[in-house]
């Protein structure tokens, strides 16, 4: 009898810790553990996925050998154990932080990951630069211009931005600005004696206008920017429809605010109102969903990767799932993962804190 | 469109139907919006059911009567946009890759609706460490990109080589599991939400099974908000087919015309001048996206004329439908 009247009080002091706040603490750390199990199902579904679809030696050596040496070479390499062993391994592999070589160009994969690592956040920054520069302004002016012709057009563009697939953007430039007006280059991220430079720099971040500015080697800056401008376009260009809609639908609802109409009776100026008054509001919405678009990101940097022949990890990634390198693309997949889930946990701790009733 | 409109006898029923009432509700800017979108959606399904008529060639034809196709030809004479290095007939595979472009949007789309439902509706009702599991499973499928849950889930099915139906459900399969974990969400959501709803309680008090609350009572009434997804779905469904057409991950050329994979090919092409090979097929996803989006935000819009963002939709209480439309809107849009 003492035992059930004692239990039950910590069931009930839980539920109203947490209907009482829960404390920010409380919060960061259930969102800090949940990173974990993302990282987790997303390894372990590309795992079983990836074994489903062959094996790596087959992918490259069959038709080329008998079937008994190829049944031989995959034995020797273990991928006829069965799945289940094969998994424990990889897991308790990861777990003492030893990711291996990829098999198909035998390169320890923490060493991969850096180099192409480094390419893709490049592309990335370059990216987004492009969409914030390109979405806030004319969000901010959609806003300002609501239900006008001006209005309709941006949105419109917006759709444009977001209907063209990275790849048709990127041929587009490529015709326009490439092959008829000469104004920038094909393909590339520099060119070959900028890309040699780069490679005997000591010490180097692997972003190449970092690296160039560091080493004050203005040339090279100056060609590697010739060349990050297209493909900083065509992936930038998806986002910014995004951003775009979203600035434009946050200012209009702070632009209904009692506090603009306030400030519009004091005689602040539209565009003031606009740009300070209604817009500093509206970036908290804009901050998350800035950090959902890190996913439509890295999957456009693939294809824009792919298509201006950018060696960074997309483009690696497309290599090694042709070679069924399980290895390679694990990892890469396993880095992907890592990125998105802390880039999720950062997002929802700064919307926590910018706004206590995130804390649900 | 007018025609459909000032029919008096069907009225009952156009009003009923999502876009036709939508088209009738609207004004002005969104109208013509509104419209363009059902235009260009009409005659991307058009040329997909029509295309053997519409094609003048057949998708992998490289020769008729008169001799093979020249290669790279350009726009004009017997191939009005060209052909291509491999000597097929631009127009005719756009004409029918639209053909492969419905048929997946149609097979991915079913098959997401089939599952996400099912699985939201059993989640949401039951909740428990199933919801629970569930829930974990579908968030990290949904935060991590499409692009390549298809591509892994493509070649996992697909292991390369595929006729026309196997390349289409492959495709389909892969947008599918990219796809679940939203329909999931979003009917998951209902679900939770309408279970605290009276007559769900007062079904649970006279003692309907759960299998007729969900089935009859809960679907009829979260499943309202689907072919707002759909529309919204269908036009990420083609640019998701297009991205692994591209990267060589889709459909065989011989088996089917496709968009992403002629881009693909078009690429070196560009180099040295040649643009008809990849500006028409790129048109073609532009215009068919466009078109699928404008229907989508449209219908979006006329449900929610105020804009309302996430938050705001909750102010709207468990019966308002066009809050609960908004919220599950920007949901998928997140994305």
């Amino acid at each position: 009898m003492a035992t059930l009247i004692d239990a039950p009080p910590p069931t009930v002091a839980a539920p109203k810790s947490k209907s009482a706040g829960g404390g920010l603490g409380r919060y960061i750390l259930i969102r800090f553990l949940l990173i974990f199990p993302t990282i987790f199902i997303l390894v372990t579904l590309v795992f079983f996925l990836m074994r489903i679809t062959g094996d790596p030696i087959t992918a490259a050596q069959g038709g080329r050998l008998p079937q008994e040496q190829i049944d031989a070479l995959v034995h020797q390499a273990g991928y006829d154990r069965n799945l289940f062993i094969q998994y424990i391994e990889y897991l308790g592999n990861i777990a003492t932080g030893n990711f291996g070589r990829t098999i198909s160009d035998g390169r320890p994969v923490v060493e991969m990951l850096i180099k192409f690592g480094a390419a893709t956040l490049e592309l990335s920054i370059n990216a987004v630069v492009v969409a914030l520069l390109v979405g806030i302004p004319l969000g901010m002016f959609a806003a300002h211009k609501r239900d006008k012709v001006s209005d309709a057009f941006l949105r419109m563009f917006a759709i444009l931005c977001y209907a063209t697939p990275v790849f048709f953007a990127g041929l587009l430039l490529k015709l326009t600005f490439s092959v008829g007006l000469g104004w920038f280059p094909v393909a590339g991220r520099a060119s070959t004696t900028t890309e040699l430079a780069m490679g005997r720099l000591a010490a180097p971040t692997g972003i190449y206008w970092l690296d160039a500015l560091r080493s004050g080697d203005l040339s090279a800056f100056g060609d590697i920017v010739h060349h990050a401008v297209l493909p900083a376009v065509a992936l930038g260009l998806l986002t910014a429809g995004v951003f775009l809609r979203l600035v434009r639908t946050n200012v209009i609802g702070t632009l209904g605010k009692d506090y603009v109409e306030a400030g519009r009776s004091r005689g602040v100026s539209e565009y003031r109102l606009v740009t300070k008054h209604a817009y500093k509001p509206a970036l908290i919405p804009i901050i998350t969903v800035m950090g959902l678009q890190i996913a439509l990101l890295l999957g456009g940097a693939v294809l824009t990767e792919t298509t201006f022949e950018w060696k960074g990890l997309g483009y690696q990634l497309a290599q090694y799932l042709t070679a069924r390198d399980f290895v390679a693309v694990q990892g890469i997949v396993m880095l992907l993962a890592v990125i998105v889930a802390v880039t999720n946990f950062v997002v929802d701790i700064a919307a926590a804190l910018i706004d206590p009733r995130v804390r649900y | 469109m007018g025609t459909i409109v000032l029919e008096p006898k069907r009225k009952s029923l156009l009003d009923r139907l999502p876009v036709s009432s939508h088209i009738r509700q609207s004004v002005g800017v969104q109208r013509t919006m509104l419209l363009i979108g059902v235009v260009l959606c009409g005659v991307f399904v058009l040329a997909a059911v029509f295309a053997p008529l519409l094609a003048p060639y057949g998708y992998s034809q490289i020769s008729d009567v008169d001799g093979s196709f020249p290669a790279q030809a350009e726009p004009g004479g017997k191939h009005l946009l060209g052909t291509t290095v491999g000597g097929y007939d631009v127009l005719s595979r756009v004409v029918w890759g639209s053909q492969t472009a419905l048929a997946v949007i149609v097979a991915a789309v079913l098959m997401s609706i089939f599952l996400g439902v099912f699985l939201g509706l059993v989640s949401g009702y039951f909740g428990g460490w199933l919801d629970r599991v569930l829930v974990v499973i579908a968030d990290a499928i949904y935060a991590f990109p499409t692009l390549l849950v298809a591509i892994v889930m493509s070649i996992a099915i697909n292991k390369g080589q595929s006729g026309f139906w196997g390349g289409i459900l492959a495709c389909g399969f892969a947008i599918t599991a990219v796809f679940v974990p939203q329909y999931f969400r979003v009917i998951r959501a209902e679900t939770i939400r309408l279970k605290a709803e009276p007559f769900v309680e007062s079904a649970q008090v006279v003692g309907a099974s759960s299998a007729r609350i969900i089935g009859r009572h809960i679907f009829a009434n979260a499943t309202r908000t689907l072919p707002l997804i759909f529309t919204l779905n269908a036009s990420e469904a083609i640019l998701t087919l297009a991205g692994l057409g591209f990267l060589g991950f889709g459909i065989e050329p011989s088996s089917a015309a496709e968009w992403g994979f002629d881009l693909n090919k078009a690429m070196s092409d560009a180099s040295s001048g040649i643009w008809w090979t990849g500006v028409f097929p790129g048109l073609a996803i532009v215009l068919t996206v466009v078109g699928l989006t404008l229907v989508g935000e449209s219908i979006n819009d006329l449900n929610d004329p105020r804009l309302r963002g996430r938050k705001a939709a909750g102010k709207g209480g468990p019966g308002s439908t066009s809050g609960a439309q908004a919220a599950i809107a920007a949901e998928v849009r997140g994305s």
